[in-house]
Parts: structure tokens; sequence; C-alpha cells
């Protein structure tokens, strides 16, 4: 199952009529553990409408009491709301409920992807197609206007922001990175040279960087050839592999999952071809 | 009571880039007020998945979101599909602002809208591109 097919259960933490409120503290405690757990929670005093979406499953909760729980508008089998007491309740027994409901349904499993992908700013994008050549991982693509639009978020290297660092407008945002302005602070002007430096450096490592992965690569190897002792090899490979992590701010784990070089080449080339065609064809739109 | 501006917290659980006390404290005040929220593990995940309760919240008339940096949340509503409204949005940056500051603004029912202005850049190759 895709993401974008997947169901996910939303909670909703009743506190209106035909229900008793919730300590703060308690509020608190159980919301922060159903969060914890990927799960999104509304708190409602009952006046506002907590209809479900399209591939939303709800899940009530509140202290109904020996009444029993209100009637829900759309609380059926077709509208997937189902009700449940807390009671008193601590905030594990509720979260192993709420868990056993996201399974009835077959619910999405949240935390089994660490959400790490490119968020293009648009207002900053010009579509010059660095990033679609850059990748080797098939993130990117264009849409039916030949705009340049992100496929494949979940196969993008979780944090790794190396494309954001070819583009020439600062326009690729990883909004968990840790500093701007990748992060979607504030693009200044100091920002944009700093980028555009960046590009001129990668142009110095040979206009390529795949290019200098390869060599690297390949230097690496052939050190790796000679060297018979092992630690000094795996020092060694530790030390080139800091050195290219550092010059792209690419993870280790990255670079260790990178494929052979003539597979790297391979899918640069690919990469490129299909910027080439999407460049072209957006120029011919624009004509 | 249909206009009455509606809030809605992210957790940012799937990384460490808000800091836990004040994604705490802001989440425990929410709490400890009588108003109703809507708090999501991680709006990240939900714009990845193109989770259609980002439109409710999009569509759902003004709105106050506890998150990161106001680009960034513009944009993560656009790749899900639910752009939001500028004159309707305010951005509250938990990775910036203090506890106060942040339970504060939430707790204002203007809103102050902070989204960065639509702009539309020169395409890459057109006769009008200019240096940024």
């Amino acid at each position: 199952m895709s993401l974008e097919e997947s169901r996910s259960l939303r909670v909703v933490v009743y506190e209106g009529e035909g229900s008793a409120p919730l300590e703060a503290q308690a509020r608190y405690d159980t919301m922060a553990a159903l969060l914890q757990e990927g799960y999104s929670v509304t708190r409602t005093d009952g006046r506002q409408a907590v209809s479900p979406d399209d591939r939303t499953s709800l899940l009530v909760m509140g202290r109904f009491g020996s009444d029993g729980p209100p009637t829900f508008e759309g609380a059926d089998e077709a509208r997937a709301v189902s009700v449940m007491e807390i009671g008193d309740r601590d905030p594990e027994s509720i979260t192993e409920l709420v868990r056993g409901r996201r399974d009835e349904i077959d619910g999405f499993d949240h935390g089994a992807w660490k959400p790490w992908f490119p968020v293009i700013d648009y207002d900053r994008c010009t579509n010059c197609m660095q990033c679609l050549s850059f990748c080797l991982f098939g993130v990117y693509g264009v849409d039916g206007e030949n705009r340049l639009q992100v496929q494949n978020n979940d196969s993008c290297k979780t944090n790794c922001p190396a494309c954001s660092r070819v583009c020439p407008e600062a326009a690729i945002m990883f909004p968990k990175y840790r500093s701007g302005p990748i992060n979607g602070d504030r693009v200044s002007s100091t920002d944009l040279k700093r980028e555009k430096m960046k590009i001129d450096i990668s142009s110095l490592l040979g206009g390529d960087v795949y290019q200098m992965l390869r060599d690297r690569s390949e230097k690496a190897k052939s050190r790796f050839s000679k060297e018979r002792n092992p630690d000094k090899a795996l020092n060694e490979r530790k030390k080139c592999l800091t050195k290219l992590a550092q010059s792209g701010d690419i993870p280790d784990e990255v670079l260790m999952s990178l494929p052979a070089p003539d597979e790297i080449q391979r899918r640069a080339e690919e990469a490129a071809a299909k910027a080439d065609k999407a460049r072209a064809a957006a120029m011919g739109n624009a004509d | 009571m249909a206009n009455k501006t509606r809030i809605l917290f992210c957790n940012c659980t799937y990384a460490q880039v808000v800091p836990k006390s004040t994604k705490e404290g802001v989440l425990r005040k929410l709490c400890e007020s009588e108003a109703a929220f809507d708090a999501v593990a991680d709006l990240c995940e939900m714009s990845a998945r193109r989770d259609p309760a980002l439109q409710r919240f999009a569509q759902a008339g003004p709105l106050k979101i506890a998150a990161c940096f106001p680009r960034a949340v513009k944009w993560l509503f656009a790749a899900g599909r639910a752009p939001l409204n500028r004159q309707w949005t305010e951005v509250v940056n938990m990775r910036t602002e203090s506890v106060d500051a942040a339970a504060g603004a939430l707790a204002t029912e203007a809103v102050t809208s902070n989204l960065p202005d639509d702009h539309k850049p020169p395409m890459a190759g057109s006769e009008n591109r200019t240096e940024a």
C-alpha cells in the first residue's frame, strides 16, 4: 500500500454535553501519549463538527458515564466512527485500546517511515531541473505541464539534504533539517550567495559531483586493494567518507548505500537525460 | 461559531528540531485552556501521505498553526494538495518562539497572517530571467 493510499485513525477527545471533562493533567498525558504514537487527536467541547474525511476513521473517546455515549451524527459503520468509554483509564491503556482499533481498520503504521523528503518552494523554484538531474534515487519528476515535482518522497534518503545544496535558488526545503534556509527559514541574500558558491565548488571539483564520487570511490578502492592491514583500510575508508560527507553534507549512511560506480554513472546519466527532456519540454511549452 | 479561529498543533514527533520543552509546554498550555483544538503527530508525514485532513484544516476558516517556519508550513500544505489561505492563516514557529510567546499567540482570536507572499519566479531559460 502506498503512503497516499494508507488509511489513518483520528482520535477525538470528546468533552461536550453527555460527557464529563478530563482534568487538565489527564488530558495532557493522554494527548501527549497518542501524539507520540503518531495519531492525530482533536479535543472538542461538542460545538465543532468532527466528521471524518476520506481515508480517515474516527475514534471518539470520553467519560460518558452510566448513561452511555450520546449519539454522534454519522456514527455508524459506513462513516467509520467508533466510540470508546475511557473512564479513569491511564494513558498507556488508552493508547493500547487505540492501537487495537487501528489494527482493526488496518490503519497506517505511524513511525515506520521517518518523513524526510524535499519540499519545493514554488515561490522560488525556476524549474532549472538541477535537483532532478542530481538525485540518483528517482525522488523528482515533472507533472503534466513539465513542472518539477516531488514524485517519490519515500525514496528520499533520510537526513540527506544534498539536492537542496545544488539548488541555486534555495528553493528546496527539508523542514526537519537543523539549519536555515534548508529548514524553511527565510532565504537571505547571503544564503543565496552561499548556495551559488556551493555550485561553484562542485564545478571546481570537476563539474560533476558524481564524477567526484566515482573518482573518490575508485581511489579508495585502489587504496584498499593495496592495503593489507584491515584496520588501516577501515580508517582510510572512514576518512574518505568523512571528507565526502563534509563536502556535500551527505550522511555516512547514504554514502555507504550508494551503488557501485558504474551503477552511479548509469543512474546519473538517466537522471540527466530525464532533466534535459523535461527542460526541453518546458521550454517548448513556454514558446 | 463557524468562523471561530481554529488551532492546529504539530507535535513534530519524528524529529528533534522543535525543542522538546517548547512543544511540551505549548501542548500543556493548550490542554489547560478551555480551547478546542486539533493536534497532529507530524505535519510532514501528513503532507507526504497527502492526508485529506490537511484540506479540512486549510478550508475551515481562520487557522493558527503551531509548528515550524511559515515558509515550510505553506509548502508542506501545498505539497499535501491543501493550499492554505494566506489571509486566514498564522503560523506560530515553535522552533524560534518561547512557550509563553507561542501559547500567547495561539490564545489570541485575531489572526496575524504571516505566510510568505505568493510570487511567480522567472523560469530557467526564459528571456525575462533575472537574478534573485
